[in-house]
């Protein structure tokens, strides 16, 4: 919301440079974005009044002015524009002045001759033809300005003289005399060739020695239209050129930026959508009011009225959908005259990024800014029947809405209607089929009060949320339609552009009571933290306009917001200063606080994949419907059901993962594609399953280790995963062979099992996988549920007593078929092995010279200990017989 | 014999110091001291001598023993001495070669910012909650005092699993709130951070998937001073002791009073510089008096007990913390960028 500081001192006066006043609205709960000095980029600029000119005396389209700017001495200036005269009044840019856009004007020569400065267009003064219509600039066609397209052929022979005949009566016509009129209009004496004529005009380049075409028989000055002339032929006869104002009162040498409303500061503020009253000046300027502890001055709309004719049977209005439309207010301005609002008008529409149509759009437009109320204003001549009827639209129902675009409506929506169809989207565009044109006679102005959730839905379906929309989204005041279009009407009278009718068409379904709250002094205070005294809390419920009554206190109509004792501590709060609240620390009863066991497991897994090298990464929980396929789950991979998102950015951010391998393969190729040579990461993330309560997700977390590049391989990232089941102390640990899981290498993939459950897999990625993702290198990866780890935490750590005899080592090395494995080696010499077996190790697999192609030599180093004494090599031999023999019968293994 | 014995000493002497190494001086060692060494050899004819003149020359021999024996000794310590220094210095390496690589991985930026707050609060009594992300409709705005036609519910702004629009995924972290105050016994202090999902596209301040962190008070005699008491400690832990702070009014539909708590920049101290956009303030997180609507809707006396909350975006502290510009590199997970923490 822009607000106007010209304007917001219309209601009250608030004495304070841009950045306190900022500050002190932003502390009472308006929040101020920005500020903007509309003059901040214009600096020693000018109004100055030609004395005199003359043509450059080294060019044919320059002009040398004198100007008056004030001063005891003229300004030379030099310029390239036509459209000025000796008299006009017009913008200069003095030597080192600022033009918008950080524009610099300083003084210099142009073609030898001095120029302090530079006359200014409006454009240059960052304004259009709408901001000063009368500067719109027309020119004529001059002839000495002609230059030929085919320079064989020319349409006007070089040296034209007067009287030479063009074609019809259009003569050429040698300029004698240029009288500045003002206002825009000029009296021409010129020469058709032993002809005189004197001609008033408003066509603003011609000066003496220029050569016209002149339709001699109808006097008129020709255009390059009349020409049928193409601009190239005619370089200068632009409709550019500088400002010339007709403002009244301006002397030469006042500053520039009142007269074009440069001098206006701008707010704009981030209103919360609790506060739609504050979507207005008059909101706004209650809040100013507030603050700063001035008064604010309200105005009450005084209407003349008095047009012939008789409202209620003029127009009638029909709301059958009460619920959908509380309020409908309307007035009748009859004999309406068209034209542009007048410059105070335009200038704050601007200052508040409205752009000024005519008087009449104009109005409705300055009333939704300063009450906050959206206004309609149709053509009464379409309304058909001379009845409204707010009614919803019907299934689709077409529509063409002032935008030009045709809306499909459905019956969700609520419409505008005459007898025979709709003429309006309620609350957000009017109809083409009843706009305000320039022949328009008989306005009616609507100011409702439309449901808020009504108008939302219609504006997000229709993709059009309009200034109008925006606010009665928000649930606006329905009090405020008949102050609203009575300001409307007055307003026609005070720019007499129009006749208004008496009396008003109101059709009240809801008026809503106004809320009475008790104002509870001790429970404010007891929630603040303060002790504000009640006479306080009650000047500042005032200040608001809340009907204060000893602790009754009124809610105005326009807070809708307000509806609760803490609403009303809030109010105090604001106005006595969020600051100035005590900073208190907690009291009451002590709480514990702390990490759960399971959080800080999840802390300790964290720790030990960080300490195996393995860094943190953070993914989207959602993804694309194909990394099921490109992770190989078959068709019928029951974990393929994912909660599906029916609103997704994308088709890659649809489903929520149930595993989250396809996000940590993302993750490496993306570094393999930064060309990152190694990366090891981990992710502690939750994946998605259907089937939680109350159709939630369960959302189990996983931990996911990946990896490529140097040093890495299958057994480097069993490392890592050992070492998170022995942080988490898990029992019987084992990693069984898995060639199932089709997102690894059948023959690099194992299930990791501990404490008897399999809590996960891990393994090479398949290479087809891998391709599917465009890696070019080997991946690992490790997916571990976080739950089953929790589960597969082993008992806390207990001291075994450091051995105290020595112990006997035993080395043996075991011929097996290749399909043994070194786990089931292990396993059987565990079992075999009686109490003194204390550690198997491996340290050899041998395959090659010596050994029958299919079998592998497989070397243990064996550790036997007793604790209560030292064994002898006898114990030792006997334990190693029994090893070896278990070996050849289960597996077949025999030593070397 | 006397001769004999100077002779000895002083022969021994001399050879003991051009002795080159411990294994010569060893031999040496038998040479003269040894049970053949010359000096046993000489005491041997001790006997020979006369009865007065065996304590003189005993006396005599053994002082040359104990001469020899502490040179000896000297000798030893100075070749010990010797070939340690040689060993030493032939075992100097170059410092400045790099160390054997150890890798260890890295915790990212954004979990590094949010321990920090996790930490904070811990200290002050507080838990840590979890909570389901595919959430109910119903936690994420009903109880939350948003009603049926707040703007946030609408497709366009929130991710729907059902043309109800009763499973979502969570666009905040405060249903967390109602989810403590349901099942929690009272007093509640948590704070529940974790993953929030909103309908924004990916840009260099946006993303569909964020974080916030939830902070939840419920107590008797709770207040609004508390509220600032202990958001100004947490700041002034996260951004050191003296932080300025702010609080604004806000509206949120779950807390009334509602505020925005700004800290002061710290580029320019407050002035207006390009990274507070000329404010001089940053705004850090929103908070706020719960609601008696809410705590009643969650079974709280709101007669009995207020609470505080507040909710802070994780990644917007945790951009500014490292002086990340682009939020994208935070799910990036480059690991050129993960190193740098």
């Amino acid at each position: 919301m822009k607000l106007s500081r010209k304007w917001l001192s219309e209601f009250v006066t608030v004495d304070a440079n841009d950045k306190d006043f900022a500050e002190a609205m932003t502390l009472s709960g308006s929040k101020v974005e920005i500020t903007e000095d509309l003059g901040a980029e214009i600096q020693n600029v000018v109004a100055g009044r030609i004395q005199s000119m003359e043509r450059h005396p080294n060019s044919d389209h320059m002009w040398v002015c004198q100007l008056d700017v004030g001063r005891e001495e003229p300004v030379q200036i030099v310029t390239g524009a036509w459209n000025i005269h000796e008299g006009d009044m017009v913008p200069v840019a003095l030597h080192k002045s600022l033009l918008p856009g950080g524009k610099k004007i300083e003084k210099g020569k142009l073609r030898g001759v001095l120029s302090n400065g530079m006359l200014c267009s409006l454009s240059e003064l960052n304004l259009d033809e709408r901001d000063f219509p009368y500067a719109v600039i027309e020119p004529a066609a001059l002839l000495n300005d002609y230059k030929a397209i085919d320079p064989e052929k020319p349409s006007v022979p070089a040296g034209v003289t007067p009287g030479h005949k063009l074609f019809g009566a259009v003569k050429a016509a040698f300029v004698t005399k240029v009288e500045n009129l003002g206002g825009g209009r000029f009296a021409v004496s010129c020469d058709s060739g032993g002809t005189y004529h004197t001609i008033t005009t408003a066509l603003v380049n011609i000066h003496p020695h220029d050569t016209i075409a002149l339709d001699t028989e109808k006097e008129h000055i020709c255009t390059l239209a009349d020409l049928r002339a193409e601009q190239r032929e005619f370089p200068h006869c632009i409709s550019d050129g500088i400002f010339v104002l007709q403002e009244e009162g301006v002397r030469p040498g006042d500053d520039i930026r009142p007269v074009i409303n440069a001098d206006d500061h701008v707010v704009e503020f981030e209103i919360t959508p609790n506060r739609p009253d504050c979507l207005s000046i008059i909101g706004l300027a209650r809040e100013a009011s507030a603050t700063f502890n001035a008064p604010l001055r309200l105005h009450n709309p005084a209407v003349k009225g008095g047009a012939a004719g008789s409202l209620t049977e003029l127009l009638d209005v029909e709301t059958p959908d009460p619920d959908l439309c509380p309020r409908y207010t309307a007035r009748m301005v009859r004999n309406v005259k068209i034209a542009p609002s007048p410059k105070w008008m335009r200038e704050r529409l601007r200052s508040m990024g409205v752009r000024p149509i005519n008087n009449i759009v104009d109005i409705t437009n300055y009333v939704m800014l300063e009450y906050g109320q959206p206004m309609h204003a149709f053509d009464y001549r379409y309304v058909k029947g001379g009845k409204i009827i707010v009614r919803r639209a019907a299934e689709g129902e077409e529509l063409t809405t002032l935008d030009g675009n045709v809306r499909k409506l459905t019956s969700a929506m609520l419409v505008i209607a005459d007898d025979t169809r709709a003429v309006g989207l309620a609350g957000i565009m009017g109809g083409l089929n009843s706009e305000i044109v320039g022949d328009t006679v008989d306005v009616v102005f609507e100011s409702a009060n439309f449901d808020g959730a009504c108008i939302r839905k219609a504006a997000l379906a229709l993709g059009m949320r309009t200034e109008a929309s925006a606010k009665f989204e928000k649930g606006l005041d329905p009090l405020n339609t008949l102050p609203a279009v009575n300001r409307a009407c007055e307003l026609v009278e005070l720019l007499g552009a129009g006749e208004v009718l008496d009396g008003v068409i109101d059709v009240l379904n809801h008026v809503p009571q106004p809320t009475v709250l008790q104002l509870r002094p001790e429970k404010i205070n007891a929630l603040l933290g303060t002790d504000v005294p009640v006479d306080e809390m009650q000047s500042i419920l005032k200040r608001l306009d809340f009907g204060v009554d000893g602790e009754t206190v009124t809610v105005p109509s326009w807070r809708g917001d307000v509806e609760h004792y803490a609403d009303l501590a809030e109010e105090v709060a604001r106005f006595h200063g969020y600051n100035n609240i005590p900073s208190t620390l907690q009291r009451g009863e002590t709480t514990r606080g702390g990490y759960t066991p399971e959080q800080q497991l999840e802390r300790a897994l964290g720790a030990v994949c960080r300490s195996c090298g393995y860094s943190e990464i953070i993914t989207y929980s959602f993804i694309s419907p194909a990394c099921y396929d490109k992770i190989g789950w078959s068709p019928d991979e029951p974990l393929r059901s994912s909660l599906k998102i029916l609103n997704p950015l994308g088709e890659d951010t649809s489903i929520m993962r149930t595993t989250a391998l396809p996000s940590m393969l993302e993750t490496l190729q993306r570094n393999c594609s930064y060309r990152n040579k190694s990366a090891r990461l981990y992710e502690i993330g939750k994946i998605y399953l259907p089937g939680g309560p109350d159709g939630l997700a369960n959302e189990p977390k996983m931990i996911t280790l990946g990896a490529y590049g140097e040093d890495m391989d299958f057994f480097a990232m069993k490392g890592a995963v050992e070492a998170l089941l022995r942080e988490i102390r898990a029992q019987d640990v084992h990693f069984d062979t898995c060639s199932s899981d089709p997102s690894y290498h059948p023959g690099r993939c194992a299930a990791v099992c501990a404490g008897g459950e399999q809590i996960g897999v891990i393994g090479q990625i398949h290479p087809l996988v891998a391709r599917n993702y465009g890696a070019d290198t080997d991946l690992y990866c490790a997916e571990l549920s976080f739950d089953a780890l929790l589960a597969a935490q082993g008992p806390g750590a207990e001291y075994v007593p450091l051995p105290r005899f020595p112990a006997v080592n035993r080395d043996i090395a075991l011929v097996c078929r290749e399909e043994v494995t070194v786990g089931a080696l292990t396993a059987c010499i565990r079992r075999a092995g009686g109490k003194l077996l204390r550690d198997t190790a491996l340290f050899d697999v041998y395959r090659g010279t010596g050994i029958a192609a299919g079998s592998k030599s497989v070397a243990f180093s064996l550790t036997l200990r007793a604790d209560d004494r030292s064994i002898v090599a006898a114990e030792a031999d006997d334990e190693i017989k029994a090893i070896l023999e278990a070996l050849e019968k289960e597996l077949g293994a025999v030593l070397r | 014999m006397k001769e004999q014995l100077a002779k000895i000493k002083a022969d021994a002497l001399s050879a003991f110091e051009r002795a080159s190494d411990a294994a010569a001086l060893d031999a040496l060692r038998v040479k003269y001291l040894g049970k053949k060494g010359e000096l046993t050899g000489v005491l041997k004819m001790m006997g020979k001598l006369s009865p007065e003149e065996r304590p003189v020359m005993g006396q005599l021999a053994n002082d040359v023993r104990a001469a020899l024996e502490g040179a000896l000794d000297a000798c030893s310590e100075k070749l010990e001495a010797a070939a340690l220094e040689l060993r030493l210095k032939s075992e100097a390496v170059d410092v400045t070669i790099p160390g054997k690589p150890v890798s260890l991985g890295h915790r990212h930026p954004m979990y590094i910012a949010l321990d920090e707050i996790k930490d904070i609060f811990i200290g002050m009594g507080f838990e840590v909650l979890e909570g389901p992300e595919v959430e109910l409709a119903v936690y994420n705005f009903d109880k939350l005092n948003a009603g049926e036609n707040h703007p946030s519910r609408d497709w366009s702004d929130t991710f729907y699993f059902d043309t109800n629009s009763r499973v979502m995924l969570r666009s905040q972290t405060s249903p967390m709130q109602v989810r403590a105050m349901e099942t929690r016994p009272l007093p509640i202090r948590v704070i529940a951070p974790g993953r929030v999902y909103r309908k924004d596209e990916v840009d260099a301040t946006h993303s569909p998937m964020f974080h916030q962190v939830e902070g939840l008070v419920i107590d008797k005699g709770v207040t609004m001073a508390d509220l600032k008491g202990t958001l100004n400690t947490v700041v002034e832990q996260l951004y050191g002791a003296g932080t300025k702070t702010r609080f604004r009014p806000h509206h949120f539909p779950f807390t009334e009073p509602s505020c925005e708590m700004d800290v002061q920049c710290h580029k320019c101290g407050g002035v207006g510089c390009p990274t507070c956009k000329g404010e001089g303030w940053i705004e850090l997180l929103g908070a706020g008096m719960v609601h008696p609507r809410v705590l009643e809707m969650a079974g709280i006396d709101s007669e009995v007990y207020t609470g505080w909350a507040f909710g802070i975006g994780l990644e917007r502290t945790a951009l500014r913390r490292f002086k990340i510009a682009d939020m994208r590199l935070i799910f990036e997970n480059d690991v050129r960028f993960l190193e740098q923490f």
